[in-house]
């Protein structure tokens, strides 16, 4: 078999002179670099390089240091150190407290109630915290605790509105409309506007008593307290000795009834001790021993009086 | 036939195969004056539905999209063959570490092409009786084993395989003649040798790269595939790639390579003879040529003049104007001296006798001015200048001439490998021949 290919007569030329001694090689990556380079385009070593020994190395190191007592003493210390230099600085000094919208005697009481010793850093105190301690206090009904320019710590204090006195044995209380405790007060006189309250379990019915009290406000000039009656049901103290028994249920509407016959028939210049409303139906009058006498000697045959 | 070449092929194919199953795969065209390298990444389903289609199919190209190209200039490269070890690995290093940064991707599976290794051509045909009545597989492989092995001479290996065409009975021009019906089958097919040292030596600089060998193709071969159009390789045409200090020729018909033939001449001598005519110094007279090198003198090339450093006197150097006629009056010669010798090629692989014969010139040196006007009338065919074929994301450099070889394998990659060397060799099978194929491999590798 002859191969197709043409025989030449002249021999081929001589190859090219090898190029001039190499003056400078053309410019190559090495073959570590090469191999390296090839390497870096694994996906897997990429992801280790960047990731992984990162990681690795920076937990190790980490954990290495944090496990020895020695170092992390001297990290905490490092660390209190620049917290301390931060938290005396001047701009974080608080140096004083000023309240407001509350009143005297309250403003000692919130002092205390704060409990801060000046100067101390504003970094140190919690206001929010400052803030549940002094509306902790019954009398504060709602406290803004804020740290305004001059290094003060100012306390904005709205006070409870005390509704209603109790008399608990000897003391004299003030309550809220809940029937929260807000102050001691030395002598009745010092709240005349508010009504009294008596009986076990007083303070528990405040809103009912507030309820009568809106009601009775035609009498309000004779009322004198409002008692709790075996911790059910409101007696009214009427001055001249005259007492008005609610019912356990429906007081409003039995007071009310009161009130109208009052209006109407001027009921309570009566000369009637007690006017009782437990039984729903009617009110039964207890009549002054002197009142009974005339009754009865006005209309003989009846013993005792009734009336509608 | 040896079966040996049934093994070889095989394992070629199987290789190729494998690596584009990888889904990427790099090309390199080590070239005598420049190493250039493509990364690919490649589509496998839209491949497998190309190789479904069947045999000899061209296509599979839209599979392929370019992600990373890069070229550097090759040093330790002569004639298209590897002559300085050390300086073509670091070439290869340099452009596969460029292209992989620039498609931000690692390839390890190469096709390398091979320039040099003095490529021989060879017919061959077998002819076997039909065992069923209708052609089978086992037929092909038959006509295959039957075709008569010409002596290759020492140290020379077969890098191409390739039946081109069937004859059942008195029908030719068969692609694939299975499932016919006839008496008598014969085979015609191409085998191209390359020197063993030339593929050695690829092998190995590629191992030195880190990377894995798989495929080698014949620069002629790629640069036909990419420089061609189909039409052109179906009705025969000749891929002249004009290179730096090789001209290879390839001659395609029925979309098959039927004849390869390597020039040992290029641009390179061109710009030796300029250098030696007026004393200048290589680089000068490289950019002279590439600048103002033409072919066809005019009248106004007498007056203008170049001007061109010149060795003198104590290696120093002088200025001086040289006239682009001379110019012209060197460069001509030495390329009607190449293209006489392209004809001589084709003359003797009787190009005369294909149904069409245009030429299409590639590579670096088909770009001087003038090149298409002197190779036709030399050549007495239809010539043009052929630029390697798109494929998808290749960047606007790669769709030069100089590299349509590099393209080129690329297409190689896609085109379906013959599926005829998986038919089975008669009375010839057994679990030896994978063991006996690699054994294969490695020694020659
Ligand atoms: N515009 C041009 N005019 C003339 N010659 C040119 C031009 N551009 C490049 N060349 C020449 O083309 C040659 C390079 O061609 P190419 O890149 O195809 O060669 P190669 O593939 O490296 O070599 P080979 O294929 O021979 O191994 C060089 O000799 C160069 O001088
Ligand atoms: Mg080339």
């Amino acid at each position: 078999m002859q191969p197709l290919i043409a025989e030449r007569d002249t021999p081929p030329p001589a190859p090219a002179p090898a190029p001039a001694p190499k003056v400078k090689r053309d410019p190559a990556p090495s073959r570590i670099r090469y191999r390296l380079g090839r390497l870096w385009l694994r996906p897997w070593v990429r992801a280790a390089v960047r990731i992984w020994i990162p990681t690795l190395v920076l937990g190790g190191t980490g954990w290495l240091l944090f496990s020895q007592p020695e170092t992390r003493a001297a990290i905490d210390s490092v660390y209190a150190k620049a917290v301390d230099a931060v938290r005396e600085r001047r701009e974080f000094r608080l140096v004083g407290m000023s309240i407001t919208g509350a009143s005297e005697p309250l403003k000692a009481q919130i002092a205390e109630a704060v409990g801060v010793a000046f100067p101390v850093s504003s970094l140190d105190l919690d206001l929010g915290q400052v803030r549940e301690r002094v509306e902790a206090l019954a009398a504060v009904r709602e406290a803004r605790v804020s740290v305004v320019g001059e290094n003060v710590l100012s306390l904005n204090v709205i006070e409870q509105q005390p509704a209603a006195i109790l008399r608990d044995g000897a003391d004299l209380v003030l309550l809220d409309t809940e029937g929260h405790r807000i102050a001691q007060i030395a002598e009745r006189g010092v709240r005349a506007d508010l009504p009294l309250l008596l009986g076990t379990g007083a303070e528990r019915s405040v809103p009912e008593a507030l309820a009568l009290l809106r009601i009775a406000r035609p009498i309000v000039g004779r009322l004198r307290g409002f008692v709790r009656v075996g911790e059910r049901r409101w007696d009214i103290v009427l001055d001249r000795g005259q007492r008005i028994m609610l019912p356990e249920k429906g007081a409003l509407s039995a007071l009310e009834r009161v009130i109208a016959l009052q209006q109407a028939e001027d009921l309570l210049s009566r000369d009637a001790t007690r006017i009782d409303l437990r039984d729903g139906d009617r009110p039964v009058l207890r009549l002054t021993p002197y009142a009974i006498g005339e009754m009865t000697r006005q209309r003989e045959p009846e013993p005792q009086g009734e009336e509608t | 036939m040896s079966s040996r070449l049934f093994e070889s092929q095989r394992y070629m194919r199987d290789r190729l195969r494998s690596a584009l199953r990888r889904g990427v795969v790099g090309v390199i065209d080590i070239g005598s004056s420049k190493i250039s390298c493509l990364i690919l990444k490649v589509d496998v389903e839209r491949l497998d539905a190309h190789r479904a289609d069947g045999l000899g199919a061209q296509g599979g190209l839209d599979a392929l999209r370019a992600i990373g190209f890069s070229s550097t200039r090759s040093r330790g490269v002569s004639m298209g063959e590897i002559a300085v070890m050390d300086e073509t690995e670091r070439g290869i290093r340099t452009v596969l570490a460029q292209a992989q940064k620039h498609a931000n991707q690692r390839v390890d599976q190469v096709i390398v092409s091979i320039a040099g290794g003095q490529p021989r051509s060879y017919g061959v045909s077998g002819e076997v009786g039909v065992a069923n009545g209708e052609v089978s597989a086992m037929d092909i492989g038959a006509a295959l084993a039957a075709c008569d092995m010409p002596s290759f001479g020492e140290g020379r290996d077969v890098i191409h395989a390739q039946p081109v065409n069937f004859t059942l009975d008195h029908r030719t021009g068969l692609a694939d003649p299975r499932g016919q019906v006839g008496a008598r089958l014969s085979v015609d097919m191409h085998m191209l040798t390359v020197s063993h040292a030339a593929i050695r030596n690829i092998a190995h600089v590629v191992k030195r790269c880190d990377l894995d060998l798989a495929g080698v193709a014949v620069s002629p071969y790629a640069s036909g595939l990419s420089a061609l159009v189909e039409d052109e390789m179906e009705l025969g045409a000749a891929c002249v790639d004009m290179g730096a200090e090789t001209t290879s020729v390839s001659v395609f018909l029925k979309r098959h390579m039927i004849f390869a033939d390597m020039v040992r001449l290029g641009g390179q001598h061109i710009t030796q003879d300029i250098a030696q005519a007026f004393a200048a110094p290589v680089e000068d007279a490289e950019r002279t040529k590439t600048l103002h090198g033409e072919l066809q003198a005019t009248g106004m090339d007498d007056r203008e003049m170049l001007e061109l450093r010149r060795i003198g006197a104590d290696r120093e150097y002088e200025r001086r104007q040289i006239s682009r006629t001379e110019l012209i009056g060197v460069i001509r010669p030495r390329v009607e001296e190449i293209l006489e010798d392209v004809r001589a090629s084709l003359d003797a692989a009787g190009f005369e006798y294909l149904p069409s014969q245009r030429v299409v010139l590639t590579g670096g040196t088909s770009q001087m001015p003038g090149m298409e006007d002197l190779a036709s009338r030399i050549l007495g065919r239809q010539v043009r200048i052929g630029r390697p074929l798109r494929i998808q994301g290749l960047p606007l450099p790669a769709t030069a001439a100089p590299f349509s070889a590099t393209v080129g394998l690329a297409a190689y990659a896609a085109r379906p490998q013959d599926e005829c060397w998986d038919f089975d060799l008669p009375a010839r099978h057994g679990p030896l021949r994978l063991r006996r194929a690699m054994r294969w491999f490695k020694e020659n590798w």
